[in-house]
């Protein structure tokens, strides 16, 4: 039968998998293995310094076992949005470790890394040429925007899989990726149904998530076919229904029938789901809709500051009735204080003061609809933003000192009224990033943002070669 | 009466993406998910209301494959920006709970 089996070991490489399972799935000869590495969910830090969310130690021993896997079958290994967030430092980080295990283990592979961080000059001029297009919401794109951003990376369609699996890659590590751009690229290479590949790709892209009774991060297995594909997880414990698999459409996205990639959409108004033996499910009628312009969705991050923050609890009840009065005279010592201090030098404007209240709506802000609260004790975060470390941690000294004796009317006398945990009082954060564009651009071709190496890898060689 | 929360085997929130955060409410069985639909309760409106938006904002769809209705707002803070209490948008959902299903 005409088939291309895929396994995707875990939902993202760190995350775990049982190597009892992935061996059932080798023994199953998939014809690749794909492992996503990376999302915009562990926030816009990640983009902003190029550090990786999850631990070095445990990327590797995923990693270990699937490198080990691939060239033991012989099978191609694609890795998108490697290092988390997908930019340079992100590849580099985890090219590193590819280099370290190929040594340890003495493999040898033809290394295909594809990078997805953005030129700056050339964004600004797909900008000027109308050619970057906002996403709803967005906020303002424009120079500056890109000027300021620490890191602004494409994320990549299946095109440059395809073209690296083409020209002979054994493993692929690629910078920021559509995560189900790494499952749909040989199915629709080897010209499969477009709306099956990319259905069972947005399946496999969690591993096994879309098992009815996950325990832990694990293996998730498909067969594509010519009209429908059949997913199922290899441990023998879990299991596939119609409901688990329909259900995983609707996880993280904001459309669950609509699914846009950069090629086009994948529609699943018309897929059916239907049992097929104990632990599968089959999956029919999935449709892709190509798009009429090719588009490439843009990731940036630029520092908004550097951040100190004060945390105290508060117990005394009359402080707590009053405490939305209490944070607000808070604030407003706080700029004066602060304005005593440094004057002209640091404006109001400079700074953010910022005062979460646990206890009464510290998760939800504005949209907390509880506004009488029956807490007999909050917790105060008192956040710092400002433009340097040294500044911000100067602030929380000033928080600290009129936190603790800001007066209020049902007591004379000095009072102290936050109770500090740590010692100092503050923490200091670094620097804080914020995501900075939702927008796409429009390229000539798929490949063009998005530039690949080649390496020969031979235990501890690690040679750049032509491609 | 009875509350979403009673009738759902799951009611969870989380981001779909930096900008948007999205709503799942899944049920078990087909009867409890059709009670739910039929009720004209849980809806674009009801759900902009609960989130203080106008309708339009609000992306709503029933999935009948999935025993399941899902909603999609604009993130009320860009994810992880200064005043985001909540990076993976995964506690947003309480104000749902307490829908009140006939």
């Amino acid at each position: 039968m005409n088939e291309i089996r895929i396994l995707s070991p875990t939902g993202v490489c760190g995350s775990g998998f049982l190597e009892s399972s992935f061996e059932k799935a080798l023994a199953l000869r998939p014809h690749f293995i794909g492992c996503d590495a990376g999302s915009t969910d562990p926030g816009p830090s990640h983009l902003g310094t190029g550090e990786a969310a999850f631990p070095r130690a445990a990327v590797k021993r995923d990693l270990r076992l699937m490198l080990k896997g691939a060239r033991r079958i012989g099978v191609p290994l694609l890795i998108g949005s490697a290092g988390t967030a997908g930019g340079d430092p992100h590849v580099e980080w985890f090219c590193d470790i590819v280099k370290e295990i190929a040594h340890e283990e003495a493999l040898a592979f033809r290394l295909a890394v594809v990078h997805a961080q953005q030129d700056k000059t050339y964004l600004k001029k797909r900008l000027r040429e109308g050619r970057i297009k906002p996403l709803d919401p967005a906020p303002p794109f424009e120079e500056a925007t890109i000027d300021r951003s620490a890191c602004i990376v494409g994320m990549m369609g299946a095109e440059p899989f395809m073209r690296a699996l083409e020209l002979g890659a054994d493993v692929v590590v690629a910078g920021r990726a559509s995560d189900c751009a790494i499952f749909a690229a040989m199915p629709v290479m080897r010209d499969f149904s477009e709306g099956i590949a990319w259905h069972a790709a947005k399946i496999l892209e969690c591993g096994a998530a879309a098992v009815v009774n996950r325990r832990t991060p694990d293996c998730m297995f498909a067969w594509v076919r010519e009209d429908h594909f059949i997913v199922e997880a290899p441990d023998e414990t879990l299991m596939c229904t119609p409901q688990s698999i329909a259900s995983h459409s609707l996880y993280e996205n904001a459309d669950p029938f609509r699914l846009i990639e950069s090629s086009g959409t994948l529609d699943l108004t018309e897929s059916r789901y239907e049992q097929h033996g104990e632990r599968a499910v089959k999956v029919s009628g999935s449709r892709f809709l190509p798009a009429p312009r090719y588009t490439v969705k843009l990731e940036g991050a630029e520092k908004a500051g550097y951040q100190s923050i004060v945390i105290g609890s508060v117990r005394d009840p009359f402080i707590i009735r009053q405490i939305d009065d209490w944070t607000g005279r808070l604030t407003e010592r706080i700029h004066a204080r602060v304005n005593q201090v440094y004057g002209e030098t640091l404006k109001r404007a400079d700074y953010v003061v910022h005062i979460r209240v646990y206890g009464k709506n510290g998760t939800m802000g504005p949209l907390e609809p509880v506004k009488e609260i029956r807490s007999h004790e909050l917790c105060l975060i008192i956040e710092i933003t400002a433009p340097t470390q040294e500044i911000a941690s100067s602030i929380a000294g000033i928080v600290r000192h009129q936190g603790l004796h800001l007066p209020i009317p049902e007591w004379s006398g000095l009072i102290t009224a936050l109770a500090c945990p740590y010692n100092p009082a503050h923490l200091d954060r670094g620097a804080v990033y914020r995501f900075n564009v939702n927008h796409v651009v429009e390229p000539d071709d798929p490949l063009e943002m998005f530039r690949t190496r080649w390496y020969a890898v031979e235990g501890a060689l690690f040679e750049e070669i032509p491609e | 009466m009875t509350m979403l929360a009673e009738l759902a085997r799951l009611i969870r929130s989380k981001n779909a993406g930096p900008f948007e955060l999205t709503f799942d409410v899944m049920f078990e069985d087909a009867a409890r998910y059709e009670r739910v639909k039929r009720s004209g309760a849980l809806t674009r409106e009801a759900v902009a209301q609960r989130y203080g938006l106008s309708p339009e904002r609000v992306k709503f769809f029933y999935c009948d494959n999935a025993l399941a209705v899902k909603a999609t707002i604009p993130r009320p803070a860009v994810q992880g920006d200064l005043y985001d209490a909540d990076g993976h948008g995964g506690q947003q959902y309480a104000p749902l709970m307490d829908i009140e299903i006939p």
